[in-house]
């Protein structure tokens, strides 16, 4: 492993618990500190799926291969413990938990990771004024930190309030599905700001996304390409250039 | 057809377990008011008998805890302070008894039945022991009548303003029977606010008759206490004037064998009742809220909420009942129970039930039962929050739609956090 791996995943291999169907036929990737990584793919190619599977969903089973997130092996821990560890994701479809506040959610866990980690409680003052600042940047408002989490927020109110979550966690690896999908073109650049200024040497970001656009707000180190459960073709950021603009009928031919 | 009020069989058993009953209920030959009311309510347990298991009302819950004539529970109950800096005026209740002055309060006048009940006329005749008997038209509920027969004490209270300041009633005892027996009367546009806590006996009896005139507000919230060793019974009969409103919220957070019966009849138009419950259920847990409100005044509105989260074998029953008479047009009727289960071994046992002589009314009830829903379980601990919190967490969720019901947003804040509480002493 090199030094400043951040998340190494070798030859994983997913299927469901609960049917025979393989999702994950093998994937290899090494996402250095720092750095932004994206995957793009068609639809159904398991890039949700390698997101679950690495925060600890329930549902899906590794048969093969491994993850380790700053050399730690993660795939025997709680979803929660991987969280305290660092790990972020950022849902393709948020969830919607009525009856509990958005604030006290944020702050249960802020200080649920603490505990986890050892750290003390922050407080209730702390964490007051770092919430609202970090929300005035995304332009979140007062009355959406009261409402009950998700409930009755529109798509995009979803997508910045998973990066408000980010930003309040400070994960060091985080990684986004589709976070761009179901945003307009306002709000993209905020959550594009949102995740540029959390980008750092110690911070590694997974990208998951269809559209060139919103790499042209968050600029890739690296872009892979994953189809049928498999990483199939790695490059520069030209590669996400390539796929707007032929699709990736071209790139599944290269490789049958 | 209209409604047909059930009545029980009177076999040889319940003549048998009625008998053995009242050879403990004194024959009250006292000349005072409330003898001559308990002499009648006591002819009413003869005349209706003890309940028993193949009783309709009782399909769910197990009759003797009730009925048992030599009941062993002795164990004291832990006291809660869950009210205590509402600013509520306190009374407490002690082993049955009141204990030091009643508070003095602008507007309300608060007595003891202890105290009031050799009185040769008072305020509270036309209500003791009244609405209960009425209560028993549709269904005959013998263990309220019991409880006015046997109860020496109880608060009395007639409110002539609307006083925001909360009466505040706690209970301790050492274990024990203890039989309560509470009226509040609230004078046209007048209002009070009830707060109960803690249990009057490791067997408690609790009848509170209501009477709310015309334009009047009658709220109550009652949190019981976390003790799994006690048994106890609940009766609310409640009279609504128009325009009058009726607010009444239990927590039950703990506890081995509770039954909450309300008994509200609406009968004055534009009048407004909500009722709710949320509990906690855990082990030997059986919780059975049984709520009967009949609408028979235009245009009135009632809400009953009940909420369980149920784990490791506990028991919640609900028996909701939406009488709406023939001239009872307008009506809005709304009935939710639900039971989040975390566990295959618990059981939510539901019976609502609709019955509707009116033609334009609008009515609807709906009784679930659920697990945990596990994607915002993952959500939830995806973000780092624990298992067992995020359980927890997804259970206040699922009880704050009752908890919503707490007008006042003050005491909802309070009972939050005492359930917020509750759950993390739980998790420890
Ligand atoms: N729990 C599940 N039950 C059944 N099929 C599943 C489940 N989870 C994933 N799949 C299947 O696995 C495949 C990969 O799904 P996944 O959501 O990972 O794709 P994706 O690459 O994220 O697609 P999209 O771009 O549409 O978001 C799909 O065929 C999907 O139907
Ligand atoms: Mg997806």
């Amino acid at each position: 492993m090199k030094e400043d791996t951040m998340l190494k995943i070798e030859n994983l291999h997913v299927q469901l618990e609960e049917e025979d169907k393989v999702i994950l036929k093998g994937v290899n990737l090494e996402l250095e500190a720092g750095k932004v990584h994206a995957i793009m793919g068609p639809n159904g190619s398991g890039k949700s799926t390698l997101s679950y599977v690495l925060s600890g969903k329930d549902g899906y089973e590794v048969t093969d291969g491994s993850a380790a997130l700053d050399g730690e092996d993660i795939l025997e821990m709680e979803p929660e413990e991987r969280a305290a560890a660092g790990l972020f994701l950022a849902f393709q479809y948020p969830v919607e938990i009525p009856g509990v506040g958005n604030m006290t959610f944020l702050r249960t866990a802020v200080n649920a990771q603490r505990k986890l980690r050892g750290e003390d409680e922050m407080s209730a003052g702390d964490f007051l004024k770092l919430v609202r600042a970090k929300a005035k940047d995304l332009k979140i408002d007062a009355d959406m930190l009261k409402r009950p989490v998700n409930v009755g927020f529109s798509g995009g109110e979803k997508k910045r309030n998973e990066i408000l979550q980010m930003a309040m966690l400070e994960p060091k690896m985080c990684i986004l599905d589709e976070t761009d999908s179901g945003l307009d073109v306002d709000a993209m650049k905020l959550v594009a700001q949102g995740v540029n200024a959390l980008r750092s040497p110690e911070r590694t970001f997974l990208v998951i996304t269809h559209y060139q656009r919103l790499l042209d707000h968050i600029k890739p180190d690296v872009v892979h390409i994953m189809a049928d459960g498999k990483i199939i073709k790695s490059g520069g950021p030209e590669l996400a250039i390539e796929v707007e603009n032929n699709g990736y009928a071209d790139l599944l031919g290269e490789v049958a | 057809m209209p409604f047909t009020p059930k009545r029980t069989v009177k076999s040889p058993a319940k003549l048998d377990l009625t008998a053995a009953t009242l050879a403990h209920v004194p024959s009250f030959d006292g000349l005072g008011w409330a003898d001559k009311a308990r002499a009648a309510a006591r002819a009413r347990v003869a005349e209706m008998g003890m309940p028993l298991g193949r009783d309709e009302y009782w399909k769910y819950t197990d009759t003797k805890p009730f009925t048992n004539v030599d009941p062993d529970h002795t164990g004291a109950i832990a006291a809660t302070d869950v009210f205590g800096a509402s600013g509520a005026v306190t009374i407490t209740i002690t082993n049955g008894k009141v204990q030091g002055e009643l508070p003095v309060v602008d507007g309300l006048d608060i007595q003891c039945l202890s105290a009031a009940a050799d009185a040769e006329i008072h305020w509270a005749q036309d209500t003791f022991g009244v609405l209960e008997a009425a209560g028993q038209n549709n269904v005959e509920r013998p263990l309220a009548a019991l409880t006015t027969a046997l109860a020496t004490e109880g608060i009395l209270i007639h409110a002539t303003k609307d006083v925001t300041q909360p009466v505040r009633i706690v209970y301790t005892t050492d274990g024990g029977q203890a039989n309560v027996h509470h009226v509040i009367k609230v004078a046209p546009k007048a209002g009070v606010t009830i707060l109960e806590e803690g249990l009057a006996g490791a067997r408690a009896s609790t009848n509170m008759e209501v009477a709310v005139a015309d334009g009047a507000r009658f709220d109550h919230l009652r949190v019981l206490p976390l003790d799994a060793e006690r048994t106890l019974s609940n009766h609310c009969f409640a009279n609504l004037g128009a325009q009058s409103t009726f607010r009444s919220f239990t927590l039950t957070p703990g506890g081995q064998m509770t039954r909450n019966e309300a008994v509200i009849d609406i009968n004055g138009d534009d009048a407004t009742a909500h009722i709710a419950g949320a509990c906690l259920g855990d082990g030997a847990f059986h919780h059975d809220d049984t709520v009967f409100i009949t609408h028979d005044a235009v245009n009135c509105e009632s809400r009953q909420v009940f909420k369980k989260v149920l784990r490791n074998g506990a028991t919640g029953v609900f028996q909701g009942k939406i009488l709406v008479q023939p001239d009872a047009q307008k009506t809005d009727g709304y009935q939710i129970s639900q039971s989040l289960l975390l566990d295959d071994d618990s059981q939510f046992l539901a019976k609502p039930e609709l019955e509707i002589y009116a033609d334009d009314v609008a009515c609807s009830h709906g009784s679930t039962s659920g697990a945990i829903d596990e994607d915002a379980l993952f959500y939830l601990r995806s973000r780092g929050v624990p298992h067992a919190h995020a359980i927890d967490l997804l259970t206040l969720s699922f009880m704050a739609e009752a908890i919503e019901e707490i007008a006042d947003d003050a005491l909802a804040e309070t009972v939050l956090a005492f359930l917020t509480e509750t759950l993390e002493v739980r998790r420890a």
